[in-house]
């Protein structure tokens, strides 16, 4: 990587650099100058509004079930298929990739079609008193569908890049299962783990079209901050809906802070390891040993 | 003998984590796929083909391929281009916009559609400068376009990048000691190394577009026959009530995502790492 050398070499980072202002920063830029229009005091009070509070509390809710879900199975999935060689691993590792390829209102119909009130699995659950789609479980159905890749991708060529050879020494040494990953793996993998931990989150907070279709967008109650945004925006109340875009690019933002934190962790390990992306597919991984 | 076990395992654990493993993919992701499935094929044939044929379902697949397709291309240039700039060159700010590159993965896509759309409004801060050229972007076919590049740029960037980095000034130099023009270095010694590495962005950035529902329906108007796209349709159709049709519609859409995912697969697998210098 060098300092660019001639004005050909800038031209191409004035016009990268452009490109990137107009399509990355000026839509962030907008969303805090549009909350901010009205003043402070009417950000705050958009934010106290009773629907406002209700989209929080049940956004809150949804990622504090979905997260974990889907982080004990990416760690499992990726201990599976980057530990053991057999039959099939490499069609395991390519239906995990499903969610990504489908349409989330396609995902949300799915299970609106499986759980819904005139298939015979919803009507059951309603028999006994529980209501799934249009309701808050609908919701956290389609997140954990449509968020359950992100944490076995970013892992599975992170721990297919660190091989067994350390695991393998301490089973040698009598550490049982769980030891050996509490103890050998998991200090390995923790910064990838976290940057998971936290796309899973960032995604499940802000699942939109899956959501839609299973909500049934009742006010005060299924109803997630995305919607609400929609919802606000078709009213034409534009500063309670950036108001929201705000809550919820202040966690992308986030987000993009705890991945380069990760980044830099990485790179002062192992200078030369990339470090591992949701935004590229696992190329299918070589067998192990 | 073809055993389960191509190596048999040292590390335990394998029960466990097969077991939740396929269990969770069987109950999450496979079961409501095979549930549309069968939910459709309740249908009779003259039905599915009249829900799948529907002439504004028609226009919405051509609306979203054409959308996805130039969506694509654009995220290809303009993420070449930054993934080139963020790898060969240091200058102010590029740990910054290495960082922002993301950030479309990370923001809801409500929310991008929802400031793409204000932004490029005749009145906003970019849209004002096209609005006295008669150019409508927000509410219309650039719109979509714009929304589905946006989501898609960090698919292209991230898969060029780890490439480029691996085939390093190296080759450039050497082609240039044996006297090749830069157009020559560009078009016959880098772009070749990293066709696999275009290849897997611009698939991944199609196979995005094409289910892409949140940011576009925010900025494309949603005009039938116009900026209506074909996940808008299904979901048109299940408010509606009108469940079969968006079933069918919906099995149109998985059918081809999936075939790319799997086509995109195996080309990654079987082809592309060939081409790769020194792989």
């Amino acid at each position: 990587m060098n300092r660019p050398q001639n004005w050909r070499q800038w031209a191409l980072i004035v016009l990268g650099a452009c490109g990137a202002l107009l399509l990355l920063v000026l839509p962030l830029a907008l969303i805090f100058a549009r909350a901010l229009s009205g003043g402070w005091d009417m950000m705050t009070g958009a934010l106290g509004e009773s629907d406002m509070r209700a989209a929080i509390a049940l956004t809150v809710t949804v990622a504090v079930i979905t997260v974990p879900v889907n982080v004990v199975f990416g760690v499992m999935m990726a201990w599976c298929v980057t530990r053991y060689d057999f039959r099939g691993r490499k069609l395991l590792v390519t239906l995990i990739d499903i969610p990504y390829a489908t349409s989330p209102v396609v995902a949300g119909l799915c299970y609106l079609v499986i759980y819904g009130l005139e298939s015979a699995v919803g009507s059951w659950f309603n028999a006994q008193g529980m209501q799934l789609m249009f309701a808050w479980p609908g919701i956290v159905l389609v997140t954990i569908f449509v968020t359950s890749p992100f944490v076995a991708r970013i892992l599975i060529p992170l721990m297919q890049s660190q091989g067994t050879e350390e695991e393998h020494a301490a089973l040698t040494l009598g550490a049982n299962g769980w030891q050996i990953f509490r103890r050998v793996t998991l200090p390995n993998i923790k910064w990838g783990l976290l940057y998971g931990t936290v796309i899973t989150n960032a995604r499940a907070v802000g699942e939109f079209g899956a959501v839609s279709v299973v909500s049934g967008a009742i006010r005060g109650k299924t109803v997630t901050l995305p919607l609400l945004i929609e919802q606000l925006n078709d009213d034409y109340k534009t500063v309670g809906a950036f108001t929201a875009a705000a809550l919820l690019a202040c966690m992308a933002l986030l987000t993009l802070v705890i991945k380069t934190a990760m980044e830099w962790r990485n790179r002062a390990q192992e200078p030369d390891r990339h470090s591992a992306s949701p935004a590229t597919l696992p190329t299918t991984p070589p067998p192990t040993h | 003998m073809p055993t389960f076990f191509k190596q048999h395992p040292t590390l335990p654990g394998f029960g466990l984590t097969f077991g939740v493993s396929t269990l969770f993919v069987t109950l999450v992701i496979l079961t409501p796929l095979a549930g549309l499935l069968v939910y459709t094929s309740q249908m009779s044939l003259a039905q599915y083909w009249s829900a799948i044929t529907d002439p504004r379902v028609v226009a919405s697949y051509r609306v979203t391929l054409l959308g996805a397709t130039y969506a694509t291309l654009a995220a290809l240039v303009l993420g070449m281009l930054l993934a080139w700039i963020l790898v060969r060159y240091t200058f102010p700010g590029r740990a910054l916009l290495d960082a922002l590159v993301d950030l479309p993965f990370a923001l809801p896509t409500a929310v991008a559609g929802l400031t793409l759309s204000v932004l490029l409004a005749p009145g906003g801060w970019v849209g004002q400068w096209f609005a006295p050229f008669g150019i409508k972007i927000s509410y219309a076919f650039p719109g979509l376009v714009i929304a589905m590049t946006f989501t898609s740029l960090p698919f292209v960037v991230r898969s060029i990048q780890p490439v480029l980095e691996e085939v390093g000034p190296e080759y450039e130099e050497a082609a240039r000691t044996l006297g090749a023009t830069p157009w020559q270095t560009t078009w016959r010694v880098i772009l070749p190394a990293l066709v696999p590495a275009i290849f897997t962005g611009a698939s991944q950035s199609f196979i995005r577009s094409l289910g892409e529902f949140g940011a576009v329906v925010m900025i494309a108007g949603n005009i039938p026959f116009r900026t209506e796209i074909t996940s808008l349709m299904i979901f048109t159709r299940t408010s509606e009530y009108d469940y079969p049709s968006a079933a069918a519609i919906a099995t149109v859409v998985l059918a081809a995502s999936l075939l790319l995912l799997f086509l995109l697969q195996i080309l990654q697998g079987r082809i592309l790492p060939w081409q790769r210098p020194g792989a």
